[in-house]
């Protein structure tokens, strides 16, 4: 295959459960080789099922799903074979070693001992477990689960890996480690990471393209900067001392500036290229006898793309029961 | 250090095995070390047997009321062989301590199936090439693994606690523990599969109390069956619990028994053969998210 071509290629994606519960809603994406593509969503938008269904954990109702070229359902072992999972719990044994834990994932992949031990020792190395490996799982803390499961996920040699919410609950430092771990992967070992977060400052720094997901629909897919741009440009915020008269048609007027909203004495302008639009904008100002008491330019955020996008903010919304237990255990576990 | 990890990087994932069974040692030593590695665990498995030996089966002595009632020695043999098939009452119930033992062992193998499935290490286990079946025959195996153990210190409890010993043949005892295997695999195979699709340990505990008990009592493990009023007695035909407790009384202490020999074992087969199948082969329906 070449790099270029598409190795999750996703058409028409459908689950539903029940009969009636849409999860999953005609979804639609494809991911290049190389790349890190990250599913931004509240809970409950779909993201996990979406993961579930392309590492065949669940059947898919309808549609078109092929990973690593293979059909999920048709070939799942093939699929499985090729894709590496870490998924949101925590799910190495706890009364084993982390060392021992890498090798029993090796066995369920039929990867002979004799390569598992190296390799299990590589990855270990690489995730700075090595210190920690003959200790048992339970007296690790968070960030080391975090990343035991990471190391687990790559003992297969897996050409794409699926990350479900990767740094649910860890501390700052702790997630700036993980991102750090991923962008290796992606750089060192070109490997194809499939990440999904409801945390926009992790998929602003991470990912190659983000495709925002909510109620089951994909609302848009593109870069970070494209996203940002798709909102309208910088905001700019000009505080006029005089409340009259009423300017906005003036600055309306000014080149590149898309439009204008009157807060009192302040003008709050959306534009492009908000550096060079703001200093015509003070110009026309004073040409008009009026004086600026401030100013400020402001990039748009995913935030703001994201509340665009899908009419509302993004935190932590009731799923169901067992949902939001496995999330706060997996918290809870996180920090102790 | 560079290069080093640019050859990892592009090293081609090594021949895998794709035997359809591989995994399952790991999965099955992986339940059995949870247990053995943890000595409470092991001490508090292994003491259940000694209380319900040395406390119920002492306790409870039904020849004492046959004993004490002051018929001659004849008669009292007579007697208790025409109820228990043999003169000793304790070495009657030891005989169902074995298979009791493996009852509970075995019940609980669903329980580690809820655990796996709530902590995520089932849907792991899923998204590896390991074959369904195999993750269902590792729960299966490793408490058969189990049930072998306890079965075995029940019976070296029972001769140290008086059962006797003057039948013991190796035969008998080989045959004993291929009653014990088949019956552990059956139940395990019955409660792996009732477990299969559950999240919830309480359901799981409710079906664990409700199959289990009807199991025990409605079977010839603790009373004889000629006390029992005829509907029960037509449960207990059908119960296979008390085919094996049948056959392991005429193997290990060569009581007359209520079948034939061969019939106790073909009912038993057939047990283990029935769940153990069909909890594979339901596997690849119910092993689902």
């Amino acid at each position: 295959m070449n790099t270029g071509d598409a190795i999750v290629d996703v058409e028409n994606l459908t689950k539903v459960f029940n009969g009636t519960l849409k999860a999953v809603d005609g979804v639609s994406f494809q991911i290049r080789e190389g790349e890190i593509f990250g599913f931004l969503g509240p809970n409950g938008a779909g993201k996990s099922t979406t993961i579930n269904m392309l590492t065949t954990l669940i059947p898919k109702t309808s549609g078109k799903a092929e990973v690593c070229g293979f059909d999920v359902t048709k070939h799942a072992n093939a699929v499985r074979r090729n894709v590496g999972v870490v998924p949101q719990d925590y799910t190495a044994d706890e009364d084993m070693t982390g060392h021992q834990n890498i090798l029993l994932c090796a066995d369920l992949y039929g990867i002979p001992r004799s390569n598992s031990k190296t390799h299990a020792e590589e990855l270990l190395k690489l995730v700075e477990l090595q210190d920690a490996k003959d200790r048992k799982v339970s007296t690790y803390s968070g960030g080391m689960r975090r990343r035991l499961e990471l190391a687990c996920g790559l003992i297969n040699y897996p050409r794409l890996l699926f990350l479900d919410e990767p740094t649910l609950g860890l501390d700052v430092q702790t997630r700036t480690a993980v991102w750090q771990y991923i962008r290796t992967l992606k750089e060192e070992y070109g490997m194809t990471l499939f990440v999904t977060t409801h945390y926009l400052e992790e998929a602003d720094s991470l990912c190659d393209r983000i495709a925002i997901i909510d109620h089951g629909h994909i609302v848009k897919i593109g870069t970070p900067s494209q996203l940002k741009e798709s909102v309208g440009g910088d905001v700019i915020v000009v505080g006029v001392k005089e409340a009259q008269p009423d300017i906005t048609s003036d600055i309306a007027s000014v080149a590149t500036v898309r439009g204008v909203k009157k807060q009192d004495t302040d003008y709050r302008i959306k534009t492009e290229n908000g550096e060079e639009a703001a200093p015509r904008i003070m110009d026309m100002i004073r040409s008009k006898g009026l004086h600026v008491t401030k100013i400020s330019l402001s990039r748009p955020t995913l935030d703001e793309a994201y509340l665009e996008l899908t009419g509302r903010t993004l935190r932590e919304e009731e799923t169901n029961r067992w949902a939001m237990m496995s999330q706060r255990r997996t918290m809870r576990m996180s920090r102790s | 250090m560079e290069t080093t990890k640019q050859t990892t990087a592009r090293v081609v994932a090594p021949i895998a095995n794709n035997s359809p069974v591989h995994g399952l040692w790991a999965l099955v030593n992986r339940d059995l070390r949870k247990w053995y590695t943890n000595p409470y665990q092991l001490i508090i498995s292994l003491v259940q047997p000694v209380i319900w030996m040395g406390l119920f089966g002492k306790a409870l002595n039904f020849s004492s009321f046959i004993t004490g009632s002051g018929a001659p020695p004849a008669v009292v043999g007579a007697t208790l062989q025409s109820y228990f098939g043999t003169t000793s009452y304790f070495s009657y119930l030891a005989c169902g301590m074995l298979i009791f033992i493996v009852l509970f062992t075995s019940a609980f193998s669903g329980m580690s199936v809820v655990w796996d499935r709530r902590f995520g290490f089932m849907n792991k286990a899923l998204s590896t090439p390991v074959s369904r079946g195999v993750i269902v025959m590792g729960k299966i195996l490793q408490s058969v693994a189990r049930s072998l153990i306890q079965a075995a210190v029940v019976l070296v409890i029972a001769i140290a606690l008086g059962m006797s010993t003057g039948s013991l043949s190796a035969l008998g005892v080989a045959g004993t523990f291929a009653i014990v295997f088949l019956v552990a695999m059956g139940l395990s195979g019955l409660f792996v599969m009732l477990s299969l699709r559950s999240s919830d340990w309480q359901t799981q505990m409710a079906i664990i109390n409700l199959l289990n008990l009807p199991l025990l009592f409605a079977s010839n493990a603790l009373f004889p069956v000629k006390i029992m009023p005829n509907w029960l007695q037509d449960v207990v035909k059908v119960n296979p619990v008390s085919y094996a407790i049948d056959g392991i009384r005429q193997l290990l202490i060569g009581a007359t028994g209520t079948n034939a020999l061969w019939l106790d074992f073909t009912v038993v087969v057939g047990f283990a053969l029935f769940f153990s199948v069909v909890g594979v082969v339901m596997s690849w329906r119910l092993l689902k998210k």
